[in-house]
């Protein structure tokens, strides 16, 4: 789409646009190009001589089992949030949908945990689950369920998995129940007339016609775990215990940051630029879904 | 105040040249009008008067002035637009001053100028209400008050009353023209409505695939049709179009079946030569002689009221005929009708170009 | 629904109340946490009632801070305020003349700068983190506000999101603002800027959210305790290593680093709905 009408000035667009392009440019362009061409060096200690050194850093990483853990880890935790989080959530926006008073309510009641930062979610639930002082571990105790998310690498991955989904609930909730609302009740209503019962109703009209906004929400879901659970797994486990949660994210910050390991680090950045790259490409996919819709 | 000249007009979009060449002098205070179907370039050609398209070749000038490389608000004008174009979050007021307002005029000048204008055309009421809240016609008429208010020296519409119910778009018809004679100021005004075009302009553009087809006044388009597309465009109920010969004597046109009608004068054509005779339904009348008629198989009959239309099969081809007649006739449908046209009736064109023949 | 029955309706509302109740739980603990003293938490099982110390804790958190920071709360919130009104300002401002630009206007190289706009959408801090670090680092923008704002503020969805706003304005509105004599500048301040006024509200909260929860970007490059956002204070705070964290200024800290965003969300619910909708366009 293009208009029309435009100015005819020649200076005027370039100064428009300056500021976002050199911001892109400073902040976004140059780091990117330095991390795809450290990825091919190899750097001494002191960074004093560098080598170039083709894809050695990218054949050492994935020899390398703890980045291969690490890659097992970051895909089932993202799996385990995505559908956590949308289930709960669609469970929820299928009864709201239901109700026709105080519809309002539940939703603003639902959906401001997504104004909370994930790390503040992290510490929420690691203080519910603190194994000396938690509330939730006592009571886990008490039915002599022993909980320490320090030393059980399934117990961490757990408390990342339900601080991650429960802050994403809200955001899938209100995609749902748009999604549900845009559906038009003529066509629950001749359903209901053609003798489905509520049940079926769901799995044969409601949730097809959901599918375009359930595969947005798991684009989103993914895209979520993998990028923004950062502040989750600094302040819950960090990593640990023994790589049980230490998603990819996580792992190039520790390793550039605290490891120094710059070529790497930097294979590790390219790595999960491709993993970007083709998330936003599904992303589209869905964009020209809804067009068709 | 100011004349309007077009000194050989081109537009191109790229490779595709939509407007071909326009001369044109519109006088000062004169209402002119271009009228064409749509995609024909009438737009387009306002558009380059008023700055809003790249002139490709040749000059355009206002007054003394050839404005090709002025800026829209330097060209002196105003515009109406079809879907009025106000601004959606300023209110009456705000919308009407905001020209002046640009133009640094003192808030004083500015405020008798919206009220004056809004004297004119009676929206004194609604100076404060946002756009939204107003009717079509409303919202029509402040952006008449916007273009009022600036006072230009030329006025442009475009198809400005396209978008409003057919009552009240003949309501504001009237209120254009008796504005434009109250104020004087040469005005261009482009439509797709011939009716519109015919009851406003003092003169009009015929505009067919970016060709002018005919300049000349409503009664001159009416009564000369330069072209056969001219002819068919004007007038309503459409003039109904006929293949047909050169008679012997070239003092008579014939038709497929025999039926022959006398023409005004002699033509310089061969005789056998194929023409177009357009006949315009109004002047077609029921003859009792046999000689100079046309038969007539009755297809459907309309019954208006204040006259009948008659639409019927005309020869071996069946062709298309419209007949209009005054006041309630009793005819069936499947009756055979004589019918003549005076000489001075019958239009012949050129069935190739298109061309008038005289 | 079709279906009007009582003990369903009633099953509705239920489901929905355990649900906001779950969703609710963490931050109520985290509230009864605040209002306690620390030794009342220490007890086991820890109290499930509100205590009395809720004014103490949290004069104490936002007066003085916890022991292990040396920085009140009062200036962390500050902070977190600054980094987010910069990060939502900055964006819409650089993305809104960015598509006025690029919508308004044909000039050479038009498509390939949209291109490296859209570019951006892919390189997340996250994938350049350490080469994004050393950048700020050379520019001397570390423990600086304009550190913490300008190398988030570029913004592909923004200038995306107003470029399909402007290219919504009907062209008869610039054409008679041009006949009127409005000029670009002009256009776009009396003109576009008022007509967007909804669209830059909606992107407002969710750009002050965005800004509020970051925490990567800081974490990095802020290492003098002056320029801690409240999310980093909270990490400092819990990171006292073989210490006793003092859980009940912790938990207050926390409570006050939700309370603006959820604020805006809960008050400004049909924006942010809006606005959330219309980035993920």
């Amino acid at each position: 789409m293009e208009k029309r009408v435009v100015f005819r000035q020649t200076f005027l667009p370039y100064l428009l646009l300056a500021p976002q392009v050199l911001v892109t440019l400073v902040f976004f362009f140059w780091p990117a190009s330095q991390a795809l061409y450290q990825s091919v060096l190899r750097e001494d200690a002191f960074g004093l001589s560098s080598e170039f050194i083709w894809f050695e850093n990218f054949s050492a990483l994935f020899a390398e089992a703890e980045y291969l853990h690490s890659l097992e880890v970051t895909a089932l935790f993202s799996l385990a949030v995505a559908t956590t989080a949308m289930t709960i959530a669609l469970y929820l926006a299928v009864q709201a949908d239901r109700v026709i008073h105080g519809a309002m309510v539940y939703k603003t009641l639902l959906i401001w945990p997504y104004a909370v930062a994930p790390a503040v979610a992290g510490v929420l639930w690691m203080f519910l689950f603190n194994p000396s002082m938690g509330i939730v571990v006592f009571a886990l105790r008490a039915v002599g369920y022993d909980w320490n998310h320090a030393l059980n690498g399934h117990q961490a991955m757990a408390l990342v998995t339900v601080s991650a989904a429960w802050k994403q609930i809200s955001y899938n909730f209100l995609f749902f129940l748009a999604g549900m609302q845009a559906i038009p009740k003529s066509l629950i209503e001749a359903a209901a007339i053609d003798g489905a019962r509520p049940a079926r109703r769901f799995w044969t009209i409601v949730f097809p016609l959901l599918a375009p906004t359930t595969f947005f929400l798991l684009v989103m879901n993914v895209v979520y775990a993998f990028f923004d659970t950062f502040g989750i797994i600094h302040q819950v486990t960090e990593g640990g215990p023994a790589g049980a949660t230490n998603i990819l994210v996580y792992k190039v910050f520790h390793d550039g940051f605290l490891g120094l390991d710059l070529g790497g680090s930097a294979a590790q950045s390219v790595v999960l630029m491709a993993i970007v790259i083709l998330l936003t490409v599904f992303q589209f996919q869905y964009i020209e879904r809804k067009v068709h819709y | 105040m100011a004349e309007i000249r077009f000194n050989k007009v081109y537009k191109a979009y790229g490779n595709n040249e939509v407007i071909h060449g326009v001369d044109w002098h519109i006088r000062d205070g004169e209402f002119v009008v271009i009228v064409g179907p749509s995609g024909c370039g009438k737009s387009t050609l306002l558009r380059m008067v008023a700055g809003l398209e790249v002139i490709t070749s040749g000059e355009i000038f206002i007054g003394d002035r050839l404005v090709n490389d002025l800026e829209p608000a330097e060209r002196d004008i105003a515009m109406v637009f079809q879907n009025y174009a106000l601004y959606p979050h300023m209110s009456v007021f705000k919308n009407m001053a905001y020209g002046l307002k640009i133009r640094g005029l003192p808030k004083q000048e500015i405020e008798q100028r919206v009220q004056k204008a809004a004297d004119i055309l009676e929206i004194g009421d609604y100076l404060k209400r946002s756009p939204r809240q107003l009717s079509g016609g409303q919202r029509q008429r402040v952006a008449m008050g916007r273009a009022i208010v600036r006072q230009p020296s030329v006025f442009l519409f475009d198809e400005p009353l396209s978008n409003l119910d057919a009552k009240l778009r003949v309501q504001m018809r009237l209120e254009i023209k008796k504005l434009q004679e109250e104020l004087g100021i040469t005005s261009v005004y482009v439509t797709h409505d011939q009716i519109e075009a015919m009851t406003l302009g003092h003169r009009l553009m015929v505009l067919k695939d970016g060709y002018v087809e005919q300049l000349g006044t409503p009664i001159e388009l009416y009564e000369r049709p330069a072209t056969s597309f001219v002819a068919g465009f004007i007038g309503s109920p459409a003039m109904s179009f006929l293949d047909a010969e050169i008679g012997e004597d070239g003092r008579q046109v014939v038709f497929e079946g025999g039926d022959r009608l006398a023409i005004a004068g002699r033509l310089s054509l061969d005789a056998g030569s194929r023409v177009t005779v357009g006949l315009r339904p109004e002047h077609l009348v029921r003859t009792e002689e046999e000689a100079d008629s046309l038969h007539i198989k009755v297809r459907v009959v309309e019954h208006l009221g204040a006259d009948t239309l008659i639409h019927g099969d005309f020869g071996p081809g069946k062709a298309d005929l419209t007949i209009r007649m005054d006041g309630i006739e009793q005819i069936r449908t499947g009756e055979t009708l004589r019918i003549k046209a005076a000489p001075e009736h019958i239009h012949i064109f050129d069935p190739e170009t298109g061309g008038r023949i005289d | 629904m079709v279906e009007n029955r009582r003990w369903l309706n009633w099953l509705t509302h239920f489901v929905l109340i355990i649900g906001v109740l779950i969703v609710a739980f963490p931050i109520y603990i985290a509230f009864v946490a605040s209002t306690h003293e620390l030794d009342a938490l220490l007890q086991s099982p820890m109290p499930i009632w509100p205590g009395d110390s809720l004014i103490k804790n949290y004069a104490q958190a936002l007066g003085t801070g916890a022991r292990a920071v040396g920085a009140p709360v009062w200036l962390m919130m500050f902070n977190s305020l600054v980094m987010a009104v910069g990060i939502s300002v900055g964006k819409i401002a650089i993305s809104m003349l960015a598509a006025f630009a690029i919508v308004y206007f044909r000039f050479p190289f038009r498509m390939a700068f949209f291109w490296m706009i859209f570019i951006t959408l892919m390189l997340p801090v996250e994938v350049r983190i350490l080469p994004t670090y050393k950048v700020v680092a050379d520019l001397n923008m570390l423990n600086s506000y304009p550190g913490l704002i300008i190398p988030l503020i570029a913004s592909a969805t923004a200038t995306f999101l107003f470029r399909q706003v402007f290219l919504a304005v009907p062209d008869e509105l610039t054409e008679a603002a041009r006949i009127d004599g409005a000029g670009p500048i002009r256009f776009f301040k009396d003109i576009l800027l008022p007509l967007s006024r909804t669209n830059i509200a909606a992107l407002f909260v969710i750009m002050f959210i965005y800004g509020w929860v970051q925490y990567l970007w800081p974490l990095l490059i802020t290492t003098d305790e002056k320029f801690y956002t409240m999310l980093i204070g909270i990490n400092r705070m819990i990171a006292v290593g073989e210490g006793q964290a003092e859980w009940q200024i912790i938990m207050a800290t926390t409570m006050l680093a939700m309370l603006p965003p959820v604020l805006i969300v809960v008050f400004m619910q049909r924006l942010f709905v809006k606005g959330l909708v219309e980035t993920e366009k």
